[in-house]
């Protein structure tokens, strides 16, 4: 091995991982904030989005004629991109965090209400006909069957919708809602590379444990719900911990 | 009286396809009366009007003497017993849970509601104390489908509608849930609507059998009568062309054995066989079994024996002359 | 609706510049896309043949989707600096995600039937991928780059950003100024242009004989 190789290979990106960590450690109390604000947004956004899809979403598996109606609306508010969006809603909600969380609610919609909607009607269709034979009114079979059943499904849905709004409260920094996209943007603005690097790791970081730990508890309900799932570690313990 | 009738009943969907048409008999209390055809003839939707999961576009349908348009859906579900193929458990409720369906909805006594689905569960041969509390994806096939017809069951329905039940099932376990089944229909006095398409099923099963043939009913009799008295060629075609052998399936031995002639005969026929008293039948064996059991060892005659006593004889005269259509 | 007149009227008196930024945003979004179709259809395809490689690349996609598409961008410039190139490659890496994912599931859920029978004819593994588990895969396929596409169009605004153009520009130099007319002109568009691309893929879809409605391209 000669010396520019172990230079390369091994000096450099221990240097430049040094330096990273360096920047973490003396921003860490500012990524904090950004990272709780994140999360505000996000908790936000998702007490307003989840009852509303559910609602949503149930409503059209009992109304069928409003299916088409909302389902697309619902999709066309996930093509309109999120900058456009915020630009949008500005003449109306003015800057800061209100355009943004609207428009974030706005985004969560489809997953949720598609979810919701299959996982009530397509999850285990002999189970709601059995229902209705036996004689269940239609409020008895979604409470006693139907919802029940759709629990992991409206999780997943849930989970989707987790990333998007951690995705897309990031650019919401820019107008003001505050969150790590405020370093983002800085680090561009001031092309201060490691504020990026550092960033974009937390941030996606965030994304993932998130969706990770979503994960799990859709791994529960759907085992508490008799389907075979391929439990992680992590799963296996919990279901320990809770049976 | 009749449990339930079908007056002039006539289905059709939006599409315009129709499903039956001029569909008209009675179901007398307590029996078994299975529905059987090819499929898309009109079985399924003839018992569905039962619990009005259908409705007719013409004609009334008569539920324990009242026209069921006027009756309350939920209600007169809650009193219909009603099993599908694919079973349909709920399988984030126990078995207890899933059996207690419509005794909860019904708003029986914690009590009341504990005493039917342990009687329940020991009728269908599922000890309580340990199946209670498991859940659906721990049962094999057959144990789902004990589990439905106990649910089916629990609110003590007068009327039971089932769709081709054990179709989903083995054919082993099909066969033994039947078994099962028949010995369950004497204990219980449930009239019962069954949908198959299985002639050989429905032949087993029933103490009437409505053929259906592209939404009409073109036969509605006993097996026998079916077996000795097809009314067209459709009915000779989907009975098949062994209607002979059928036959036999139906009969019980008891009903063509004649008696022995003498006492000393007696000694002979326990003889028979090297005095194998093992070759013998039973009152309720069927004459298939008999013809069966005289190819097998090869002889002509055949003692049936209830409880140690020899109370007749059969020949193989007599199961050919079942056997024979007299076409 | 009267902020929609107005920037109407900004779009129209900038006719000029508006056209650039359009063409700028499209070119972004066409080359990114088909460069990404180009890549990851063949990866997908080449994933599909080993079972390591398969889990590794979707869990990759699966992963790599979650990250947020600032982060992405973001990360774009200190590796390639500022420019369109830098933002096209940002766009790009990002579009692969949708396209690989689904590609690689729509190939898996071939029947196995279908494929048994297949080779039972003698068809080669790659005839095989050709005409049959190819042809069956196009409508996940085309979800794929539906999702793909729509994405694009979004994550072209923020390759302003970079200094990537399009009609970024006009949105967020709105923002920064106070101009909401310069901020609408720069907005609809955008988002018309997205529903469009959205709509002629749901067609597509449609024409393959998927039912698009419900399934908006993102396999949950």
């Amino acid at each position: 091995m000669s010396l520019t190789t172990v230079a390369t290979d091994w000096i450099l990106p221990t240097v430049v991982i040094i330096e990273y960590l360096d920047f973490f450690r003396s921003n860490s109390s500012q990524l904090l904030r950004l990272v709780l604000q994140h999360i505000n947004i996000t908790l936000i956004t998702i007490m307003i989005a989840l009852p509303m899809g559910v609602a949503l979403g149930t409503f059209i598996s009992v109304y069928k004629w409003a299916q088409t109606p909302i389902l697309w609306l619902a999709g066309i508010m996930q093509t309109v991109p999120s900058i456009a969006l915020f630009g949008l809603l500005i003449p109306v909600l003015g800057i800061g965090s209100p355009p943004v969380i609207v428009a974030l609610v706005l985004y969560s919609q489809l997953p949720i209400i598609r979810n919701t909607f299959i996982g009530l009607t397509q999850v285990n269709e002999a189970a709601i006909e059995a229902g209705r034979g036996l004689g269940m009114s239609q409020r008895e079979r979604l409470q006693r069957v139907q919802i029940p059943m759709a629990l992991p499904v409206i999780m997943a849905g849930v989970r989707n919708a987790i990333v998007i709004i951690v995705g897309i409260a990031a650019i919401g920094a820019f107008i003001g809602a505050g969150g790590l996209g405020d370093f983002l943007f800085e680090g561009i603005r001031e092309r201060y590379v490691d504020m990026i690097v550092v960033t974009t790791v937390v941030l996606s970081l965030l994304a993932l444990i998130l969706d990770y730990g979503l994960g799990v508890s859709e791994r529960l309900l759907r085992a508490r719900n008799g389907e075979d799932i391929n439990p992680t570690q992590f799963t296996r313990v919990l279901q320990k911990v809770i049976s | 009286m009749n449990t339930i009738e079908f007056e002039g009943v006539t289905k059709v969907y939006d599409d315009g396809t129709v499903a039956i048409e001029d569909v008209s008999y009675s179901v007398e209390s307590g029996t078994t009366t299975v529905l059987v055809g090819p499929s898309g003839c009109g079985k399924t939707t003839t018992m569905k009007l039962v619990n009005r999961l259908e409705d007719p576009s013409e004609g009334t349908v008569y539920y324990e003497g009242d026209d069921v348009q006027e009756l309350d859906r939920i209600e007169l579900r809650r009193d219909v017993g009603y099993v599908i193929q694919e079973i349909g458990l709920f399988d984030h409720m126990t078995v207890a849970e899933n059996v207690a369906t419509v005794p909860e909805l019904k708003d029986w006594g914690r009590e009341r509601i504990n005493d039917r689905l342990n009687e329940l569960l020991e009728l269908m041969d599922m000890p309580p104390a340990e199946y209670r509390d498991q859940y659906p994806r721990e049962l094999s096939g057959g144990q789902r489908q004990r589990v439905g017809i106990a649910r089916a069951l629990a609110g003590e329905p007068d009327v039971m509608l089932m769709d081709e039940p054990f179709g989903a099932l083995d054919p082993i376990t099909r066969e033994n849930l039947q078994d099962e089944f028949l010995e369950l229909q004497q204990q219980i006095d449930t009239t019962i609507l069954f949908v198959t398409h299985s002639i050989d099923e429905a032949l087993k099963m029933g103490d009437k059998i409505a053929i259906y043939d592209v939404g009409k009913v073109v036969q509605y009799d006993t097996p026998q009568e079916i077996l000795e008295n097809p009314t067209n060629e459709f009915v000779e075609d989907f009975v098949g062309a062994d209607r002979g052998l059928k036959r036999l399936q139906v009969t019980q031995v008891e009903t063509i054995m004649t008696k022995p002639a003498e006492a000393s005969d007696t000694g002979a026929l326990a003889a028979d066989g090297n005095g194998n008293v093992a070759r013998v039948l039973s009152p309720t064996d069927s004459t298939q079994v008999a013809l069966s059991r005289m190819i097998q060892f090869d002889v002509t005659r055949l003692p049936v024996v209830d409880g140690g006593t020899v109370v007749g004889e059969v020949t193989k005269d007599t199961v050919y002359d079942i056997a024979q259509t007299g076409a | 609706m009267s902020v929609f007149t107005q920037g109407w009227q900004f779009l129209f008196t900038n006719q000029a510049e508006f056209l650039t930024l359009l063409k700028e945003h499209l070119l972004m979004v066409v080359i990114a896309e088909v460069a990404a179709i180009v890549v990851a259809i063949p990866l997908a395809i080449l994933a599909t043949q080993n079972d390591t490689a398969k889990s590794v690349v979707m869990s990759i996609g699966n992963v790599t989707q979650t990250i947020p598409t600032l982060a992405v961008i973001a990360l774009v410039y200190p590796l390639l600096g500022i420019g369109f190139n830098s933002a096209v490659f940002g766009i790009w890496l990002y579009a692969l995600l949708p396209i690989l994912t689904n590609t690689v599931t729509g190939i898996e859920d071939v029947d196995d039937k279908t494929i048994n029978a297949a080779r039972g004819m003698g068809m080669t593994d790659w005839e095989v991928i050709r005409r049959i588990q190819l042809p069956l895969a196009l409508p996940v396929i085309f979800a794929g780059i539906r999702t793909s596409s729509v994405i694009n169009v979004g994550t072209a605004y923020l390759a302003f950003f970079i200094g990537g153009g399009g009609l970024g520009l006009w949105v967020i130099s709105g923002i920064q100024l106070f101009d909401t007319p310069q901020m609408i002109a720069g907005a609809v568009p955008g988002a018309l242009l997205a529903i469009s691309a959205d709509l002629f893929f749901a067609s597509i879809e449609r024409y393959l004989g998927q039912d698009p409605d419900v399934n908006t391209g993102i396999l949950a």
